[in-house]
């Protein structure tokens, strides 16, 4: 266990090190200058000079690479251009608000669609599952800001049952992680019945209710847990569709999290911020996938490790 | 049947089905699948439901246990388990008959086991729903369970997980979770056709067994005559979904009624159908020049794993294999799963890498690249198992029998379509269906079409990995019998993968018995089969049911063990058995006095 550990957290670092050089090398050859930014539309040719020399940013590209990885590898993460601060301090205030966000909505799609699978499958066909079918195309296909001005509207505007923006308490949660694992649940809705469809169509299936049992320890402890083996991969994956749509939700609902820093950093060309941010981001990712495959390891007697 | 005897019959019944009609709802409107069925099974009786794929045998079974896929039901009939009707109960009422009254066994005993829970999980549960118990008292029925049905090391079972079991052990767990609710009545569908032939003894004495002991009534349904006859006290013969004969199977064997059952019967390969016939090997010919020769032909695979992926592990799935294949001559390579057979098999065309030499048409193969081995593939071809996989859906009958000659350049347009023609004539089917789709073909029908393909390029050799092993025995005869033919008009030489030996004894010139990735005996079909000199080779001739009841044995002792694996670390060292000459192109892997 320990060398599989080391040998995936070993894979995370040259992952990691390939999304870097990749934004880096995207960040240079937009068009946009961040200097320009910095220095203002009345600065003269001198300042910006200046501050391109200041900023490091007058050197060859590799050259400015190699101190930003440097750098990197010693746990700094570089400051900002406009907001003249340490990105980690940055990341490190906002990155709590994001996480939370980011569970809770898991959560929520989890139980949402989960459930809303292992109804469909055990009801296929009936009126009860093309309506939770057709629910979930929705989740699928409505744009997360669609829904979270749905939500603002009918629970926080008309029926005031959630803050309109804001955090801070349990109720501040709720309606941005509905909003985000909308879309999840209507994947996972739609995953979860099939995946339980095949699962219940098993031999095994069949010695279960040969044996006698009911129909409720058949779905629970039989069909359940088998369906679920090719879900926990995708919730791995999933990390990632949550970092761009928590952009969108964080901006709808006034969530202080790394997903507005990150915008504002793009709006103004803060290349640190962006870095600081893709990376916090793709660690994540890298994390979660990693945390899927332990937790199937656990589920799946028969995944050895490789 | 007297009136009498029938009325006796009735009452000491256990389970009685009268009139038993079942459908199935299509596109076309519903569909009667099995027609007015109706037998009895009395206690501590073995009945047969015997019968060809499609003839409604299990659709039988599951119409009794309640478990028709929702597409099914029962349209009428009574199913009477000691005199009440089944069909009358709720659901929850017949989850106490299913496991606790009647239980059942299925074929395929990997995937029968749910992957994710211990066999101890699924040993308890089974307890919980019939007994009540819970806890230590439900482990000490299981581990009971275990033993009852003699399950090596049973307490590191009941912890172990179904992957970590061979087939043979998870159909003995699955027999001990059937038997865990004390049924009355055991419905065992097709139980051992996916096990091996020892394995497949060992798991039948064991029902005999359990049915002296507990007086378990048995229902068995099989397609294979030969188990029939080795368990059935009665037998019925089943087709198109109707009875179409029901007897004793002394007299079912002796004098069989119904033209359907007496074709079945004769389609059956019997072992011992040659004994007494001499074959004329071409092995035993002076000057005779082999097409295949194959020379310690070796095949390991490493199992990788820890932090650098390095191999652990190997897989010694052949080892120092050397034998010949002559123009026109059949040699079956037959052993167990897992003993090498179908990896000589890949070998031979590349698929694989190995070590050694092969030499084909003189040629020797080895490190050859795909584009050299191109000209010599047209020599050699394959033919499988599974004819429904080994057709892409999406192409025609027409264009995969062609598409050889297309890929070898060897015709095209209207020259090509001849050339197709004369095949589908060759392997007897309608050059008409050149334009139909796979999935419109029965299984034999394919088969035909898979040996058309594979006679597309007019090869030297062709190798059939268990190319019958999936057809119907009618359908079986009429495939091994095309094959015949075609090595009479065409002289091709058939290297026959099989673990059939009474398919093997029908149709090879020269047997190959494998064990462990090595030849332990081979030699000519006469006297591999009548005279065999390794103890393996006995064993599995042994295993083998006869589809003859008057020869029955009752009194075998059969070897318990499993298998040994071809698994072994990395510094283990095959000790290579040496081939002692029995004289006639007889050889045999054990030591002989006076033998050089």
């Amino acid at each position: 266990m320990a060398a599989y550990l080391f040998r995936r957290i070993v894979e995370a670092a040259f992952i990691l090190l390939g999304i870097s050089l990749v934004t880096y090398v995207l960040l240079y050859l937009l068009p946009a200058d961040p200097v320009r930014q910095i220095a203002g539309r009345s600065a003269t040719q001198e300042t910006i000079a200046n501050i391109r020399q200041q900023l490091g940013l007058d050197l060859p590209f590799y050259e400015q690479y190699w101190r930003y990885l440097s750098s990197l590898v010693q746990g700094d993460l570089g400051r900002s251009y406009i907001q003249r601060s340490e990105v980690s301090e940055l990341i490190a205030a906002r990155l709590p608000a994001s996480l939370l966000l980011m569970v809770a909505a898991i959560f929520a799609e989890l139980v949402m669609g989960l459930t809303m699978g292992v109804v469909s499958s055990i009801r296929r066909n009936s009126a009860t599952d093309q309506s939770l079918m057709v629910l979930s195309f929705v989740g699928v296909s409505a744009p997360q800001f669609v829904v979270g001005f749905l939500l603002l509207y009918v629970f926080a505007a008309q029926l005031g049952w959630f803050p309109i923006g804001g955090y801070g308490t349990f109720s501040h949660l709720v309606l941005p992680a509905m909003t985000l694992g909308f879309m999840g649940a209507g994947w996972y809705s739609r995953m979860m019945r099939s995946s339980m469809l095949n699962v219940l169509g098993q031999d095994f299936i069949r010695t279960a209710r040969a044996k006698g049992l009911g129909k409720a320890r058949i779905i629970f402890r039989h069909a359940v847990p088998n369906a679920l083996l090719p879900i926990i991969a995708m919730i791995g994956i999933d990390i990632g569709i949550f970092m761009s749509g928590i952009v969108v939700v964080e901006a709808v609902f006034g969530w202080p999290g790394i997903g507005q820093l990150a915008w504002q950093a793009i709006q103004r060309v803060d290349i640190p911020i962006i870095m600081g941010v893709t990376l916090v981001a793709a660690f994540s990712i890298v994390m979660g996938n990693l945390l899927a495959d332990i937790v199937a390891l656990f589920v799946d007697p028969r995944i050895k490790l490789k | 049947m007297s009136a009498e005897t029938d009325q006796a019959m009735n009452q000491r019944a256990i389970l009685d089905v009268r009139n038993l009609t079942t459908e199935v709802a299509t596109s076309e409107g519903s569909k009667t699948i099995i027609d007015n069925v109706s037998f009895q099974l009395a206690q501590g009786e073995t009945l047969c439901v015997a019968g060809e794929s499609g003839s409604g045998k299990s659709v039988t079974s599951l119409s009794i246990m309640g478990l028709l896929p929702p597409s099914a039901r029962v349209k009428s009939g009574e199913v009477l388990l000691a005199g009440h009707n089944l069909l009358t109960l709720n659901d929850r009422q017949m989850q106490d008959v299913r496991g606790g009254d009647i239980a059942m066994i299925f074929q395929e005993p990997m995937t029968s086991l749910n992957p994710v829970m211990t066999v101890g999980a699924q040993l308890v549960e089974a307890i919980a729903a019939h007994h009540g118990l819970r806890g230590s008292a439900a482990r000490t029925k299981a581990l009971e369970a275990l033993d009852a049905v003699r399950m090596s090391e049973s307490k590191r079972r009941l912890v172990q997980y179904p992957h970590e079991l061979s087939g043979g052990m998870r159909q003995r767990v699955m027999i001990a979770m059937a038997l865990s609710g004390n049924p009355k009545v055991l419905i065992a569908d097709e139980p051992t056709t996916a096990l091996d032939v020892t394995v497949q003894a060992q798991i039948l004495a064991l029902m005999n067994d359990l049915k002296r002991d507990f007086g378990t009534a048995i229902m068995l349904i099989t397609h294979d005559m030969g188990v029939v006859a080795e368990m059935a006290d009665r037998v019925v013969v089943m087709n198109g979904g109707s009875i179409v004969e029901s007897q004793a199977v002394m007299n079912l064997f002796a004098t069989p009624q119904d033209s359907y059952t007496q074709k079945l019967l004769e389609a059956v390969p019997q072992l011992g159908s040659k004994q007494g016939e001499k074959v004329e090997s071409e092995a035993g010919k002076p000057d005779r020049q082999a097409i295949v020769e194959i020379r310690d032909l070796t095949v390991r695979f490493d199992i990788h794993g820890g932090l650098l992926q390095r191999p652990v592990k190997r897989v010694h799935a052949v080892e120092q294999v050397s034998l010949d294949l002559f123009p026109g001559e059949t040699l079956a390579l037959v052993g167990e799963s897992g003993c090498g057979k179908s990896t000589i098999g890949k070998s031979l065309v590349n698929l694989i890498p190995w070590t050694g030499s092969i030499k084909i048409g003189g040629q020797e193969i080895a490190g050859l690249s795909s584009v050299h081995m191109q000209p010599i593939r047209r020599n050699i071809q394959l033919v499988f198992q599974d004819p429904y996989a080994a057709l892409n859906p999406r192409m025609t009958v027409g264009e995969l029998v062609g598409e050889p000659l297309i890929i070898h350049r060897l015709a095209q347009g209207g020259e090509l379509t001849d050339r197709v023609a004369e095949l589908f004539r060759r392997v007897g089917l309608d050059p008409a269906m050149m334009d139909r789709h796979p999935h419109e073909f029965s299984g034999g029908q394919r088969q035909r079409i898979c040996i058309a393909r594979a006679l597309s390029l007019g090869p030297k050799v062709i190798i059939a990995d268990e190319s019958v092993s999936a057809l119907d025995v009618s359908v079986q005869a009429q495939v091994l019998d095309l094959l015949d033919e075609l090595q009479a008009e065409l002289g091709l030489s058939y290297l026959f993968i099989s673990h059939d030996m009474a398919v093997v004894e029908q149709i090879s010139h020269r047997v190959a018995v494998m064990f462990l990735g090595q030849i332990v005996e081979i030699g000519p079909r006469d006297r591999v089969f009548e005279n065999p000199q390794h103890p393996y080779t006995q064993r599995l001739l042994d295993a083998v049911p006869i589809a003859d009841p008057a020869r029955r044995r009752t009194d075998r002792v059969l070897p318990t063990g499993e298998v040994p694996s071809p698994i072994q670390s990395l510094d283990y060292v095959p000790s290579i058995a040496r081939l002692t000459d029995f004289g006639g192109t007889h050889f045999a892997a054990i030591e002989q006095e006076g033998a050089d």
